[in-house]
């Protein structure tokens, strides 16, 4: 009991409080408003699988693209202290070389898919190199250099494909986008969880969280201490190229489709913003991927909440709005101070209080 | 009643998680007089300045000025009702220019008539004598002069209360005397100066009262000339000086010569210029010069933190390349940076990361020092260095400055270097810190280590050192050793009266 008021002290508090506490108003607010809002029930798909479905199953489904992306930005935050918006826009090329590799062949086999996915990868990590090297060498402020994909990205993608938009029809790839038969949880949250466990052991077997840390904190010192910071800032941008690999063919196999000006549009800003609602610092340096994944659930429920209130899509950006103000004002350091200063009087006067009683 | 004072602080509290930074501190300060604050590190000193310049908002006690009793919201508000301070670490802004750096923030209207405020900034700064132009960079200043500039800025704004925060310890000779006539002048006006330093000497040279505190408590107020420097030392560490005279008594120093473990020759990078240098096994030698003279750079160009240019290195006889600082620490070299702040700690970064990070980097990304494993390291270190912090967890930048230069120390100790490289390893720390850095040091040489040791306090050299390198204007110009290892002879190699 001590232990955990003294930890709740020294830190005002968590990192995670702010994206905790609105998960838990909007689960809240849903609750009040349909009892049955997070009811989960079992149905049949159209290929006849047993499948969960119900309204909190879409939310995490419908956030996969945007948890892996927070993932990889808020590696890209933290060490360059800036932000990728190229990720859409990255995205829709890496989604376009999925589909050309796929229609390349005669037949869809596993192993097609996972090449188109491999040279998918390769791509969207030369293009993050691209950014990367803007970034490290020549210190271009992030948010610029990754402008010049972010506007020509779209028509790379669009080149890729000679201006089509094909689709893909195959039992593989629209499991992907759906569910594997036999599993009843949406295969877009499971590789939303393969992808949180490799970071994890990415970060549990190598020193990149301390490295990634220390470049974004105090980048002189760092290199001082013999830490390679440009290769540390050009790897996150790779890292990020692979989420934004993953997503891209996420989104393709959604819809069995790759239309290179929807896909994952304005993906980016919604990226950043759950980078931020997760608590992380977007001028760099300590970092929680954990706070940035609820950042993106955070988001998705807004959305499909507004939905599910019958608000028409052209507002839902209005309202959308509105609840981000709160949440980023509530998270500001400002207030962040004035809650610790306000829990420090209030220890103290519960101190006075016990010490009182023990006097009596 | 009672005099009639400038400013006085009564009971002053202040509490940060798990620290009683401030107790029941009292502080006066009459018109017209130069008061020095006096503590180690950690004693309060800098909190209680923050308190009087509304950096921190005070948990209890009571602020008058000229008798009138206030609160202070902010810097911004300090500076309005006449306190101003120049910090410790350069707080202005490198990428403006002088002139902007010294009216910042003073400006009423939102129009800036720059031209004249150029004019006014050169009028100011010919008048203290700061070699500096009103429109270049502050960055491109010196470090020196940036801390003038930052005087300057202070002194301009009319302030009744003028707080200088170690505003000598990046500066030279000529110019710590330039600034202290310019405190006698403020003072002969009737201003108020607050002067807060390590430099016992410059508090006996320009100080008229002392007041001392330890451990976030007031110990005492005294006049200068009634408290010998001895036992104002001893107030500030609060034990007797034993230890102070057995150190400088382990003078002597081993004359039995070890085989030389490193040498280059002709080393230059993009900041020194060729020098030829080397170091045996346990030795300790120093570069000495006035600030600007090179000796800073040449260390930066054995470790390989600027370019390197030429020059052969060789360790242990055997030829080496070191172009990057990793290399050098792979060939076991260790490197304590001149600036803390900016090129030693790892600010939000807990003591303990900040602790294995250089053993981290050495172990290569793929080997990861387990949790339980840096936590060992750490709390080893906090224990041997004596480290003052609140958990191993604590983020090191909330550490007192003498706390934060024993971590970056246990940080290049856990790598086991061959050789040590400290620039300026106690500017800016209290005195009981200092020794124990310098006793780390003869240590350190007993047990085989090398060190180069810089300071600009020449006898703290002269107590470590078993040789000096003296520099000017970035050459080497001398070398001294044995009976040459004097005072007044490195004074003498240093303005260039050998031959």
């Amino acid at each position: 009991m001590k232990k955990t008021t003294k930890k709740f002290s020294f830190n005002g508090f968590g990192q995670l409080t702010i994206p905790l506490i609105a998960i838990a108003l909007l689960v809240v607010f849903n609750l009040i408003r349909d009892p049955g809002f997070f009811s989960i029930g079992i149905s049949h798909n159209s290929n006849g699988n047993a499948v969960l479905s119900g309204n909190l199953i879409s939310i995490i489904n419908g956030a996969s693209e945007l948890a892996i992306l927070a993932m990889g930005m808020t590696l890209v935050t933290a060490a360059c202290g800036g932000q990728d918006i190229s990720v859409g826009a990255a995205a829709a090329i890496a989604g376009s070389v999925f589909v050309k590799v796929l229609k390349a062949s005669s037949s869809i086999s596993g192993v097609t898919v996972i090449l188109a996915f491999l040279c998918a990868c390769v791509v969207a990590m030369i293009f993050g190199s691209f950014n990367g090297t803007l970034v490290a060498v020549f210190r271009i402020q992030p948010m610029i250099a990754t402008l010049i994909l972010y506007t020509c990205g779209r028509s790379i993608a669009y080149w890729i494909n000679g201006g089509a938009t094909p689709t893909v029809t195959s039992s593989i790839v629209n499991a992907i986008g759906s569910f594997i038969p036999g599993i009843p949880v949406p295969t877009p949250v499971i590789i939303v969880v393969v992808m949180g466990i490799l970071f994890w052991l990415l970060f549990h077997f190598t020193s990149l969280r301390l490295f990634t840390q220390s470049v974004g904190i105090n980048g002189s010192a760092a290199r001082l201490n013999g830490i390679d910071a440009r290769f540390i800032k050009l790897l996150s941008f790779i890292i990020l190229g692979v989420c934004v690999a993953v997503s891209g063919c996420i989104g393709v196999s959604r819809l069995g489709l790759i239309n290179h000006e929807t896909l994952l549009l304005d993906v980016e800003m919604d990226t950043i913003l759950a980078v931020a609602i997760g608590g992380n610092n977007l001028g760099g340096g300590k970092f929680k991927l954990s706070g940035s994944v609820i950042g993106a659930y955070v988001i998705q429920m807004l959305t499909i909440t507004l939905y599910a209130m019958k608000v028409s899509s052209t507002d839902v950006k209005a309202y959308k709005a509105i609840v981000i103000i709160l949440l980023v004002v509530i998270g500001s350091p400002v207030i962040k101070e004035k809650f610790s200063r306000f829990l420090a009087r209030l220890s103290d006067k519960r101190r006075k209080v016990s010490v009182k009683g023990a006097e009596e | 009643m009672q005099e009639e004072y400038l400013l006085t602080m009564r009971r002053i509290d202040k509490r940060f998680p798990g620290v009683l930074a401030l107790n029941g501190v009292d502080f006066t300060l009459r018109d017209g007089e130069i008061h020095a604050l006096m503590g180690e590190n950690g004693a309060g000193k800098s909190t209680l300045i923050k308190v009087l310049t509304g950096v921190y908002q005070m948990d209890g006690g009571e602020i008058r000025l000229e008798g009138k009793p206030m609160v202070i919201h902010s810097p911004q508000d300090a500076q309005k009702k006449g306190i101003s301070t120049v910090y410790q670490e350069i707080t202005l802004c490198p990428n403006l220019t002088v002139a902007e750096n010294i009216f910042i923030g003073r400006g009423k209207g939102v129009w800036v008539r720059q031209k004249s405020l150029e004019k006014r900034a050169d009028e100011i700064l010919s008048k203290l004598g700061i070699p500096a132009r009103s429109t270049q960079l502050l960055g491109s200043c010196s470090l020196a002069v940036q801390q003038m500039v930052a005087i300057a800025r202070a002194v301009d704004m009319n302030c009744k209360v003028l707080i200088l925060d170690e505003p000598t310890s990046s500066l030279d000779d000529k110019e710590v005397n330039r600034l202290f006539d310019l405190m006698r002048d403020l003072k002969s006006r009737g201003v108020g100066i607050i002067f807060v330093t390590h430099f016992l000497d410059q508090v006996y040279a320009v100080s008229d009262r002392i007041t001392v505190l330890r451990n976030g408590e007031l110990v005492g107020e005294y006049l200068t000339e009634e408290l010998p420097q001895i036992q104002l030392v001893s107030k500030m560490i609060g034990k007797e000086l034993e230890e102070l005279s057995s150190l400088s008594e382990t003078e002597e120093k081993k004359t039995e010569e070890k085989e030389i473990l490193y040498e280059a020759e002709g080393l230059s990078s993009t900041e020194a210029l060729p020098f030829d240098f080397a170091i045996r096994r346990g030795e300790v030698n120093g570069f000495t010069g006035l600030l600007g003279s090179g000796r800073s750079e040449s260390v930066r160009a054995i470790f390989g933190a600027d370019k390197v240019t030429g020059g052969t290195v060789r360790i242990n006889g055997k030829p080496v390349k070191i172009s990057k600082p990793v290399d050098a620490m792979k060939h076991g070299i260790g490197y304590l940076a001149e600036d803390r702040k900016r090129d030693g700690i790892i600010a939000e970064l807990s003591v303990r990361e900040n602790i294995i990070l250089a053993l981290q980097v050495m172990n290569g990304m793929f080997k990861p020092i387990s949790r339980s494993e840096s936590e060992a390291f750490a709390d080893e270190y906090i224990k041997v260095l004596n480290i003052k912090t609140a958990s191993r967890e604590t983020p090191v930048g909330s550490l007192s400055g003498g706390n934060q230069q024993k971590v970056i120390l246990a940080r290049w100790l856990l790598t086991h270097p061959d050789y040590l490289i400290l620039d300026e390893p106690t500017r800016g720390i209290d005195v009981g810190t200092k020794l124990e850095i310098q006793k780390l040091v003869l240590k350190l040489a007993e047990e085989g280590v090398s060190v180069t040791f810089i300071s600009s306090e020449v006898e703290e050299m002269l107590r470590t050192c078993s040789r000096l390198i003296v520099m000017r204007d970035r050459h080497v110009v001398g070398e001294l050793t044995g009976q040459d290892l004097n005072q007044t002879q490195v004074m003498k190699t240093i303005a260039g009266g050998e031959a």
